[in-house]
């Protein structure tokens, strides 16, 4: 790892002012990510900023029929908190299947979706739930933050505060992890909303994606026969050691079945 | 360039100066001689590193030393009654055969107390849930589990 500096932010005005005036700073949140990479020498900041301090990221806020959960809360802190489990257990059910008991120590819902890994939980949970993130500028919707294979919408130095999840009449995330990494092979995040059915596909592609003819088929009939049949098109699937293009496409069908029956469960 | 840094490890306060890239696990054996973490794979993967900051078992490989300034750590060595005598969970490792070369033994040990902290007498299908992130190239884990059994059980005053 080569060397950088090192500094603690105090709050999220002083983090901005600390990323503005390094030359190339970059936030630490958990380091599950950005560590692994910087050992790598896949990224050398000049300054790392901590947001390890901040208590203002931290932690889940219930009302409004919708959770507030800070950009620095963990993966263990989400699977475990009482209001997640309560409005929306199928994000705490999410939290709890990211990587390993170790990693969920650390790793935290802003460093996640700012990272968005094409097989990342969060990003499905995030798109099929209709949320939106909360950065220290702005409001952007779910469906227009994931933007690209390790791409969002963030701007450069912009730090994410929160994300903003509505509470759904139901929703359950199914995963079919690797084997190997945990990360998903293939990810789907199911939900009945108020603005209608919701299916969001992770770890299939290069980034999380919906499928109309899933949802369309859900909104019909909210039932785990009702996409049966219903073939994915491969083209543009991710391939790789661990799965074919067209293994991934037969997934997506198979994991939103077994969403909706527990959802429905 | 090197900061100050000030925490608890094993109960016992230690300040350093320390380079912002040095990472827990480093800090812990080259600097402290703590050599009881191991370092298996460096890539965030099996789990030999794993310590507890603030009671929470985590991977020390992927954490720098400065993240766990005025934090509590404890390490494989800080588990054992001052005597010597081993923490019920390590004598249920020896006891059931949790081991053979024992590299993968401190990691596997921290991160079974983890679980027992939260869940004192664990399943065994809870106690392979929990135990994911640590990787075994000897045992096939079927002895690790039985002894994580064991170890909870012994924690909790049965034997
Ligand atoms: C062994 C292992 C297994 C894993 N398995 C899974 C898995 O199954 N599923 C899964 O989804 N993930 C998995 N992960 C990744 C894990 O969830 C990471 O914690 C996560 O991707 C990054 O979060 P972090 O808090 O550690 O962020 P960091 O590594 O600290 O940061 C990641 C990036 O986000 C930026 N960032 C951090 N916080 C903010 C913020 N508030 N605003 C703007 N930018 C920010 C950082 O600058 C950096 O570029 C795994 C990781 C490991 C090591
Ligand atoms: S050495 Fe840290 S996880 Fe392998
Ligand atoms: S006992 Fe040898 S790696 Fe586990």
């Amino acid at each position: 790892m080569y060397a950088f500096n090192y500094l603690k932010a105090q709050s999220v005005a002083d983090a901005k002012s600390k990323v503005a005036a390094a030359t190339d700073g970059k936030l630490l949140a958990g380091g599950q990510t950005l560590i692994a990479a910087m050992k790598l020498r896949l990224a050398a900041p000049s300054d790392l900023i901590d947001l390890g301090g901040v208590a203002e990221l931290r932690g889940v806020k219930a009302g409004n029929g919708e959770l507030t959960i800070g950009a620095m809360t963990t993966h263990a802190d989400v699977a475990g908190s009482a209001d997640v489990k309560r409005r929306i257990p199928a994000l705490a059910d999410l939290a709890g299947q990211i990587g390993d008991r170790m990693v969920r120590h650390m790793g935290t819902l802003g460093g996640s979706i700012a990272n968005n890994d094409p097989a990342a939980d969060y990003p499905a949970g995030l798109v099929g739930l209709g949320a939106a993130v909360v950065t220290d500028r702005r409001t952007i919707d779910a469906d227009a933050f994931f933007t690209g294979m390790y791409e969002t919408a963030l701007e450069p130095g912009e730090i994410i505060t929160a994300v903003r999840f509505p509470v759904p009449q139901r929703a359950a995330y199914a995963k079919f992890a690797n084997p190997a990494s945990r990360y998903a092979l293939v990810g789907v995040f199911v939900a009945q909303t108020s603005g209608g059915v919701r299916v969001a596909v992770t770890g299939a592609g290069p980034v999380v994606f919906r499928v109309s003819a899933l949802e369309a088929a859900l909104t019909k009939r909210f039932v785990p026969e009702a996409v049966e049949g219903i073939a994915i098109d491969a083209n543009g699937l991710n391939a790789d050691m661990h799965a074919g293009a067209e293994y991934r496409a037969h997934l997506i069908t198979v994991m939103t079945r077994r969403a909706v029956e527990v959802a429905n469960a | 360039m090197t900061i100050p840094l000030s925490l608890t490890v094993n109960g016992q306060a230690v300040r350093a100066d320390v380079e912002p890239r040095t990472l827990l696990v480093d800090f812990i054996r080259d600097h402290l001689r703590l050599t009881g973490t191991h370092i298996g794979c460096d890539t965030a993967q099996c789990g030999a590193c794993t310590v507890h900051v603030d009671g929470q078992a985590v991977k020390s490989c992927n954490m720098l030393a400065v993240q766990a300034a005025d934090r509590a750590v404890t390490t494989i060595e800080g588990i054992a009654a001052a005597d010597g005598t081993l923490h019920p969970m390590q004598a249920a490792f020896r006891d059931h055969h949790g081991l053979q070369c024992g590299y993968c033994t401190p990691g596997m040990v921290m991160s079974a107390l983890d679980l027992v902290a939260s869940d004192p007498a664990p399943s065994r299908e809870r106690i392979r849930e929990a135990l994911d992130g640590n990787l075994c190239r000897c045992t096939g884990y079927q002895n690790i589990v039985v002894a994580v059994e064991a170890g909870a059980r012994a924690m909790s005053g049965e034997r």
